[in-house]
């Protein structure tokens, strides 16, 4: 069955249908009279032509093509893919929630507004921040209204000379890239061998022009930053601001929190925390959250409580703006709430621990057979510098390769950048012991096959649909969209 | 205490402490200094099943009064077009909202293959040559535009159409405000730019010009001579697009924009009390590299078997960091999932027709409300979906007898604009019937003016 190789638009007849209309029974307009060609179309839609039951199939071929975490592990390194609850689907897709207009009337969507407030009283426990906007539509968006509240807070202030953020060399890709897009210069700064803040290296950069500094603590090698109240204190006596990238929450829930570290404004993933499903690259969430000092800046509309009414608040002066149409990714937001319900206080506090226990479980058994650069205790994830034997003709991208014929998704390679050939394993608190251990097996078993049959990683994958790609071929003569032979 | 989602059992987390040699779960723990650990609980509530959570979820949802008890004649941008069951059953597969961003294609051909027939739809839709991925939704996407705009083409200026909905204008305002870039509103008149306030406005700083047709009055835009005006003046012609009209309503691609952007929910996604939806963009082939976000491209495997994979990447903010025109990472994959369903199940013809139905029946509505004596037409242009009426009862107090009637009456333009008090935007899509139009129509009669 996954040998179904069809394109939707190559399975299409001229005059099938796939749906039927209610018919129009409006006799007296004629569109020909009040809508002049000019403004029509004037060319064939190419779209498919296929009936109900070919498209399900086609789609059902097509999703068995895929892995998710329904279907096995999936190690994938700080995108935290965890196991989504089945009920969190079930409430977001409630009528009532999923089947409201977003220009309603307050008075008709009280429900909807007294999750969001209650959702943003959860999230500012869990991170100890004081206020939350629920607007963002995903990790890179709430970083980009984590970095525009702290600009207007700045030029608020009458201080315009700040125009850059420091951002460590360690740090993912989008947190440079939102600071310039959020209008920063970038200020770059190298972290210590086992990927902490330098804290010479962050004295040095530190001065008046400095708006603030991004960080994810624990850091992308997943290790705990133990400077960081030091490292707060050194940005605030500058005049900066700090910066939460939330991407490694699932370690610290219960244990410490951003705000009491001296994060002014933080970002959540609801996508990776709060298991609201990944959906093959969204739709995610990005809240932000900030301190007191910070609140006016936060992106509209807000959820406020006037009395025992609940109100989306547009009327905020100081505000950066609005990021995106509307009130957030709403549907996400049920999820996270009902996740948030279902796990309690003590539950996210033991998603964390075992978060942690697993993940530092897989760093000890595969320890003598892949080098780990910090041997220490890990937080939710660790990083791998490749395989041990560094005489080895393989890759850590023929290992990738070589853990899909085993069944599982590979974990994240060359990144963090800081870290040659690197293996970014997080197997978050939603997978067994005995998952652990095969994952671990094969793990091992795989640094074997590199020394004695090295074929194996390099001519692999073989036993998936497809084998390894021509990238080059794909964007040198890139081929976007299906033509019509 | 146990969790269902959590399968250590309390001798495997010993087996696992004792590998480690630690004697406890706290001495994970120990790296964070004690100034800063919690020491307390989380002042949360206590875990629940899920029975509890269900009803605890289902009471405020109840507290909501929803598009399925109110016949909907709003729209301002979130519209309640019929979604086909199919579209929720497919993409509640699991293979696919539970994989994550395609990094490995080997065994994520699932979600490449949709997203290339996505990118496929849309640029066939819309006329334009390439489509990427997916935005977060239609306003963002716009201001995408204006920031690929205001990076490869000389000048500071965004020129946009004070006709383009207020909520996107803002969200333009907001990106560029920070990213350096003026952003100018071009006036309108009589509910559609003002062609010749756009050629005074444009000029050699002008990067980029955005029209949004169906403006946002439901109006239908000519954009002939703004793309004239924005090419003289080596600007982008960004349009702003509905694709539900584009079964029936001239192409970005035969205007000759540069970049076509829009709204994507209509295409299949609930209105979620706004989203999560999906915003697209579409480009001709010279801006293809300057494009943000995931591209999907087909290639061949080891085997010259087709295949798809992320392409072009280069772009993107992994690869350039500091140096990238855009921050944006994952978005809304599983909408453009939803959207391709629906659009490759209405079809080429089906596309046509609900945009044909809608326009009909919103030409309908509008005539049958001016018959009541209450509204007067605002705007004489041609229009798609939604309409302008004006009254003289305050419209807040309209919408409230209304929706004590059992509808969602129109949006209230003075919300937005100062001087459209008492003026109120209809909305009209293929899923309101004539009978529900003459109920509308008849609650309007009975209400007290």
């Amino acid at each position: 069955m996954v040998k179904y190789d069809q394109l939707i638009f190559e399975i299409s007849k001229e005059g099938r249908k796939g749906y039927a209309f209610p018919g129009c029974k409006v006799d007296n307009v004629n569109l020909d009279e009040v809508i002049p060609s000019a403004l029509r179309r004037g060319t064939e839609i190419v779209l498919p032509e296929v009936s109900e039951p070919q498209l399900v199939r086609h789609y059902t071929q097509v999703s068995m093509k895929n892995f998710g975490v329904d279907t096995g592990f999936y190690p994938l390194g700080s995108c935290t893919m965890k196991y989504n609850p089945k009920i969190n689907e079930d409430m977001a897709s409630l009528p009532k929630f999923s089947a409201l207009h977003p220009h309603q009337e307050e008075r008709t969507v009280q429900g909807a507004l007294e999750l969001m407030h209650n959702l943003s009283g959860m999230l500012s426990e869990i991170g100890g921040m004081d206020a939350f906007s629920l607007q963002p539509a995903a990790g890179a968006q709430g970083e980009l209204a984590g970095l525009m509240i702290i600009k207007a807070y700045h030029e608020k202030r009458g201080d315009f000379k700040r125009t850059k953020i420091i951002v460590p060399d360690s740090a993912h890709g989008t947190n440079p890239a939102s600071a310039h897009v959020a209008g920063f210069d970038v200020v770059e700064i190298k972290s210590t061998r086992d990927g902490a803040i330098d804290i010479e290296n962050l004295k040095a950069a530190l001065n008046d022009e400095i708006a603030g500094l991004m960080l994810t603590n624990p850091s992308t090698l997943g290790l705990f930053e133990k400077n960081i109240v030091e490292i707060a204190k050194l940005v605030h006596e500058a005049g900066g601001q700090l910066y939460y990238d939330g991407a490694n929450l699932n370690a610290i829930m219960g244990q410490t929190r951003p705000g009491d570290m001296g994060f002014d404004v933080v970002h959540y993933n609801l996508h990776k925390t709060f298991t609201t499903p990944h959906g093959g690259g969204g739709p995610g969430s990005g809240p932000v959250g900030v301190k007191k000092h910070l609140e006016p800046f936060l992106p509209k509309p807000v959820v406020t409580k006037v009395g025992d009414i609940f109100k989306l608040d547009n009327d905020r002066p100081d505000s950066i703006g609005r990021l995106k149409s509307f009130n957030g990714n709403f549907g996400i937001l049920v999820r996270a709430y009902t996740y948030i319900l279902t796990m309690g206080a003590e539950g996210l506090t033991r998603v964390s621990e075992m978060a942690v226990l697993n993940a530092n479980y897989i760093q000890e058994k595969l320890k003598a057979h892949y080098t780990l650069p910090v041997d220490t205790i890990c937080k939710h994830e660790f990083v791998l510098a490749g395989l041990k034997n560094e005489l080895s003709t393989c890759s850590t991208l023929d290992v990738a390769k070589r853990l899909l014929d085993h069944g599982y998704h590979p974990p994240t390679i060359y990144f963090p950048l800081i870290v040659p050939n690197a293996i970014m394993i997080e197997p978050t608190e939603t997978e067994s012991l005995e998952t652990l251990d095969a994952f671990i097996d094969v793990m091992i078993q795989i640094s074997k096959e590199a020394d004695e049959n090295p074929e194996l990683l390099k001519n692999a994958p073989t036993t998936t649909v497809i084998r390894r790609v021509d990238e080059v071929m794909a964007a040198r003569s890139p081929i976007l969209k299906w033509e019509k032979q | 205490m146990r969790f269902p989602y959590i399968p250590n059992t309390k001798q495997d987390e010993e087996k696992m402490l004792k590998v480690l040699g630690l004697d406890s779960v706290d001495r994970l723990f120990d790296d964070i200094p004690e100034s800063i650990k919690l020491g307390r609980r989380l002042n949360l509530d206590v875990p629940r099943s899920e029975s509890e959570v269900s009803k605890m979820v289902k009471h405020l949802a109840n507290k909501n009064l929803s598009t399925e008890e109110l016949v909907c004649f709003r729209g301002a941008g979130a519209y309640d077009h019929a979604i086909p069951s199919v579209v929720h059953h497919l993409i509640s597969r699991s293979e696919f909202y539970t994989a994550y961003t395609p990094y490995q294609p080997e065994i994520s051909q699932g979600t490449l293959q949709a997203i290339f027939e996505y990118q496929t739809m849309i640029a066939n839709i819309t006329g334009m040559n390439v489509a990427n991925a997916s935005m977060y939704d239609g306003a963002s996407a716009t201001a995408e535009a204006a920031m690929l705009a205001s990076a490869n083409q000389k000048g500071d200026t965004i020129l946009i159409s004070e006709t383009v909905n207020p909520e996107i204008r803002d969200v333009v305002k907001t990106y560029m405000r920070f990213y350096n870039v003026k952003v100018v509103e071009v006036p309108s008149k009589d509910g559609l730019t003002d062609m010749d306030a756009l050629r005074e406005t444009a000029s050699a700083d002008t990067v980029g010009v955005i029209i949004q047709t169906p403006n946002f009055f439901g109006n239908i835009e000519d954009c002939t001579e703004a793309v004239e005006i924005a090419h003289e003046n080596k600007a982008l012609f960004i349009m702003n697009v509905d694709p539900i009209s584009l079964g029936l309503l001239k192409t970005p691609g035969e205007y000759g924009a540069d970049i076509a952007v829009g709204e994507g929910q209509v295409l299949g996604n609930s209105l979620n009390f706004g989203g999560p939806y999906l915003g697209f963009m579409a480009s001709s082939t010279k801006q293809m590299r300057k494009l943000p976000g995931r591209i999907v491209g087909q290639t061949v495997d080891l085997d010259g078997k087709r295949a798809f994979t992320l392409t072009l990447q280069a772009r993107e903010q992994h690869i350039r960091r500091e140096k990238a025109t855009s921050n944006i990472c994952s978005n809304q994959a599983l909408n453009a999932l939803a959207a391709t369903i629906y659009m490759g199940l209405l079809g080429k013809e089906g596309m046509a027709e609900v945009a044909e139905q809608s326009a009909t029946k919103a030409y309908y509505a509008k005539q049958e409300l001016i018959k009541t004596g209450k509204f007067r037409s605002v705007h004489d242009a041609p229009f798609f979906r939604e309409f302008v009426l004006e009254t003289d009862i305050d419209i807040e107090d309209l919408n409230k007898q209304l929706a004590d009637k059992g509808f969602l009456g129109g949006y209230n333009l003075g919300k937005d604009y100062p001087s459209d008090k008492n003026r109120v935007l209809f909305c009209v899509t293929e899923k309101r019937t004539k009978d529900e139009i003459d109920c509308l129509v008849k609650a309007m009669e009975e209400i007290t003016w």
